[in-house]
């Protein structure tokens, strides 16, 4: 209990009030009243209610084990500031900032994020966050639906199968068709199928993510751009991995004027799926369509620098049935999260971080060839891969466990033709001795007439 | 960083401070990124700046320092139930096992989280009457979404696809119909009584053959109880139609009475409200969806499911809307909700509501001595007054108090809603509030309106005491500024 009323505090109020009790207070008609004692957690003093969760955190717990899941999650490393920082209670207490006045810290990070955001798409503006990446491209799919009338939407198969996932459930509600775009046998989006599709069929939007689902680098090219362009379908790049973003080129520089993204990799705790803080970037062209909150810079009464929330027409609190979207609470906390973690790398540390992605998950690369598993793609890629272990990739990952290893994504989960593949991810956390490990247990694990 | 600044002088932005190659090292340097791959992939600049961490500590310590959250006071915000956020539940929500938890680590080797799930669900489907709770939307609105979703899947299996309509009273909160746009439903708004009520006549004139989903909160957003909700649910659902519970309320009843027994067969929970989750400044925030037996099977995937002493998520439900995001759940949120909920027991819950509708009487039985009160009468966990008298009398506004209100210390409550309440202010004390802190807050207010009255230019002119003055929207809107752009 949190409540600081005492036996007299009540007796003032309930006397103030002019009512006897706290049960007249609450009165409801008969039907309403509870029939039968509520089933709820039992009540603990702190100390054994602390014990309690912790004990059932520890329950078959895999987070000890050697890890080589990624797949739209990330482990990597955050500074020890970030939580120092973002802990503070006048950031983790704070509503959405509606009285600006007192909320000019919290809107500047905002500022700050959205900027960021934008440094690193290449994009005009980015909103203040949406739930995740898979939201983020729902969100984008219906900005290019109002943008251009259609009901129809095409997105790559190399695409986050969850993303496609939850932006196949929105575009129900909207009755709104998805078409998928194949895949080559190099683990790309086929742009040449893609382009034919574009000839034949008007979309509102065509989605790409870069790197897509394996981690391969997965753009538009200067042909399929035209036919998209041609077609007047909106271009959308999608980021699961916003680390990548300090490596290759922008989404911008290959045509997307949307992009959707996740930016867990910035900082956020992986914490079992979420929360995580999805954007969406665009071009000046759509600022009207962008959903959620955006802070803008503006004067107070005295002409000094201030922030505030702005174009608040398009939300749902204004608009209500004619919004741009039913968004209301975003991920501002995670936003600012990933923003600290932007200030703390700075370019110098985030290029790092790329580069030691590269690094290491080409040393796993090197190791699980060298331990005779074949690398399924050839495409240049960025911290994660995909091998083919030859056999069910199921019985491979449950041997692996066996030996302490989370060796990464079944992709048989979500793509039948491979159901011998394993997608694998290394970050700058992965180090020499764990890609051993792996190397060693897969060689064992695949060695030709083992039980596995 | 230069000398240090007074509170009001501006703070610069990250991107004005720093030095390229200043940025603190966390970890070693990489190799050039061209040794890994074509240099046609490859950005050719990355213009973000470089900081100390001590830097980049000052310049987010500064910030804090200009936010106003919880923690820094009393925050009678209405409908955003904002309570105390207890610390014990951060600390869980951070514990390695939890924290460092991969989504897609197997099932057999995240019990310990699945049961934090699955003790949450099953305790919410206690306290509120419903068969079953989808953990996983990221907040109301999203639960607004998929239930609404739901809704529809439900409908067209039935062969009642020509239910496009949802009903959605005056007093609602925006999300609500903005929710029912984003499935292609059509919005009637249905007009509250004199009694600020929803009146079952008038629910009985508009639902029919075409009606899918009433969309209500209860106690309202005007702080008042509709104890004619049962006679609403048996008009709606004797059309054929489905009734939705919106939860940013349910501070105001749970523990004494739950929307499964009102007759609603979907409801949300905010658990950023109700469940002292911290709102961050935003988010995130987590909407618990609950449905009734009939609607177990539409749920989103995946769902916790319990088997013997095992739990699994069950991602095979072939009616299933499917999934609403990334990945399963806010699950840092679950933990701390189920956190709130040891640290309270159904005693403790059904107290909590007590206390938060005592206070808000409290309050508004002290507010009404010197502003008006459209609907004086027993209201529930926050209650409405109205500066429309006030704007008449003295041209002083419910935005010149709520800024007035800011240069007390204290911050606003919500104003200019619901919309149908003229020069709306919308107050919710919540139950961890002290009297003291309550009779703070009324003396601030009484003290504003009579300054109202005596020197209404003061008011006018609020706020003077924060780091910057009355803040000009207008010029936002009309000349966007979103982000800083580096010079040239």
């Amino acid at each position: 209990m949190y409540t600081p009323h005492t036996k007299a505090d009540i007796e003032a109020m309930l006397e103030a009030i002019g009512i006897g009790s706290l049960d007249e207070l609450l009165r409801v008609p008969d039907e309403l009243k509870l029939r039968a004692p509520l089933d709820v957690v039992p009540a603990l003093p702190e100390y054994q209610l602390r014990r309690r969760i912790e004990q059932i955190a520890k329950r078959d717990s895999g987070v000890d084990y050697v890890s080589f899941l990624g797949g739209g999650a990330y482990r990597h490393y955050a500074p020890s500031a970030i939580s120092a920082l973002a802990m503070r209670g006048e950031f983790l207490t704070a509503y959405t900032p509606y009285q600006a006045e007192v909320s000019q810290g919290y809107l500047q990070a905002i500022y700050e994020w959205q900027t960021y955001i934008c440094l690193l798409t290449g994009m005009d503006l980015a909103d203040a966050s949406v739930y995740d990446g898979a939201t983020a491209l729902a969100e984008s799919a219906i900005m290019a639906m109002n943008a251009t009338g259609r009901q129809r939407f095409l997105v790559s198969r190399a695409v986050h199968p969850n993303y496609r996932a939850v932006l196949k459930t929105y575009c129900d509600g909207l009755d709104v068709a998805i078409d998928e775009a194949p895949l080559t046998d190099d683990g790309t989006t086929d742009l040449r199928v893609l382009a034919e599709m574009l000839r034949e069929t008007q979309y509102a939007g065509v989605a790409l993510q870069s790197p897509n689902f394996f981690g391969n680098i997965d753009t538009l090219d200067g042909e399929a751009l035209e036919s998209v362009h041609k077609n007047g379908a909106v271009p959308i790049g999608v980021v699961a991995e916003a680390l990548a973003l300090a490596a290759l080129a922008t989404p911008a520089s290959w045509g997307a004027q949307i992009v959707a993204g996740e930016a867990q990799s910035f900082g956020v705790p992986i914490a079992y799926g979420g929360p995580y803080v999805g954007f969406i970037a665009t071009t000046n062209e759509h600022m009207r369509r962008i959903p959620g909150r955006l802070v803008g810079k503006t004067v107070d009464s005295a002409g000094r620098t201030a922030y505030v929330l702005t174009l608040q027409a398009r939300e749902q609190h204004i608009r209500r049935e004619r919004a741009t979207s039913n968004i209301c609470t975003n991920q501002a906390h995670c936003a600012l999260i990933a923003t600290i973690y932007l200030a703390l790398m700075g370019k110098t540390g985030l290029r790092d971080v790329a580069a030691l992605n590269l690094e290491r998950s080409r040393e796993l690369a090197t190791a699980v060839a060298n331990a005779g598993v074949r690398l399924r793609f050839s495409a240049p890629f960025f911290n994660e891969l995909v091998v083919d272990v030859g056999r069910p990739a199921g019985e491979v990952l449950a041997a692996l466990r066996e030996r302490g290893i989370l060796g990464g994504l079944d992709l048989g989960r979500w793509y039948p033709e491979y159901s011998t593949c394993i997608l694998m991810a290394a970050t700058e956390l992965t180090t020499s001795g764990e890609i051993a490990k792996l190397a060693a247990a897969l060689q064992e694990v695949t060695r030709v007439g083992a039980g596995v | 960083m230069s000398a240090p600044a007074s509170d009001r002088t501006a703070s610069p932005l990250i991107f004005e401070l720093g030095q390229e190659g200043r940025a603190t090292q966390y970890v070693e340097h990489g190799k050039p990124l061209r040794s890994f791959m074509p240099e046609g992939v490859l950005r050719d600049d990355l213009p973000l700046p470089d900081n100390t961490e001590l830097d980049v500590v000052r310049h987010y310590t500064r910030l804090s320092q200009r936010t106003f959250g919880i923690d820094v006071g009393f925050y009678p915000l209405g409908s955003c139930t904002m309570k105390h956020n207890p610390k014990v539940n951060d600390a869980l929500a951070g514990v390695r096992e939890f924290a460092e938890l991969h989504p897609f680590t197997p099932d057999d080797l995240s019990q310990g989280a699945l049961q934090v799930m699955y003790e949450l669900e099953r305790s919410f489907c206690s306290l509120f009457g419903m068969a079953a709770f989808s953990l996983n939307p990221a907040a109301g609105a999203q639960a607004e979404l998929a239930a609404l979703l739901i809704a529809k899947k439900y409908f067209r299996e039935r062969g009642e696809t020509q239910r496009d309509k949802v009903i959605v009273p005056d007093t609602a909160h925006g999300t609500n119909p903005a929710s029912a746009a984003m499935c292609g439903f059509k919005v009637i708004s249905l007009k509250s009584d004199a009694r600020g009520r929803v009146d079952p006549a008038e629910i009985r004139t508009v639902v029919g053959p075409d009606t899918a989903v009433c969309m209500m909160t209860n106690p309202n957003t005007l702080g008042l109880f509709e104890e004619r909700i049962h006679e609403i649910a048996d008009a709606v659902h004797e059309a054929g139609g489905l009734m939705y519970y919106d939860g940013a309320n349910a501070n105001a009843l749970m523990g004494n009475t739950r929307p499964g027994d009102m007759g609603f067969d979907l409801m949300h929970l905010n658990t950023h409200k109700t469940f002292t989750i911290p709102h961050g400044g935003g988010g995130a925030g987590h909407g618990p969806l609950g449905v009734a037996g009939h609607l177990v099977e539409y749920l989103p995937t995946p769902y916790v499911v319990r088997e013997g002493d095992r739990f699994r998520l069950d991602f095979d439900r072939p009616k299933s809307i499917g999934p609403v995001r990334s990945f399963w759940s806010n699950f840092a949120h679950v933990v701390r909700a189920l956190a709130y909920l040891y640290a309270n027991g159904a005693e403790g819950l059904t107290k909590v509501s007590q206390y938060a509708v005592l206070n808000a009487n409290y309050m508004r039985v002290k507010v009404a001595e010197f502003l008006e009160t459209p609907y004086p009468e027993i209201c529930r966990h926050e209650f409405v007054a109205s500066a429309q008298q006030l704007k008449k009398e003295t041209g002083v506004r419910a935005l010149d108090i709520a800024k007035a209100l800011l240069d007390r210390g204290y911050m606003a409550p919500t104003i200019y809603f619901p919309l149908i309440v003229p020069e709306c202010l919308m107050i919710e004390p919540t139950e961890t509030e002290s009297k003291e802190t309550l009779d703070g807050f009324v003396a601030a207010l009484r003290d504003i309106i009579e300054t109202a009255k005596t020197n209404p230019q003061e008011l006018l002119d609020a706020p003077v005491t924060t780091v910057v003055g009355r803040v000009d929207e207008t010029r936002a809107a009309r000349q966007p500024d979103l982000r800083w752009r580096p010079p040239r």
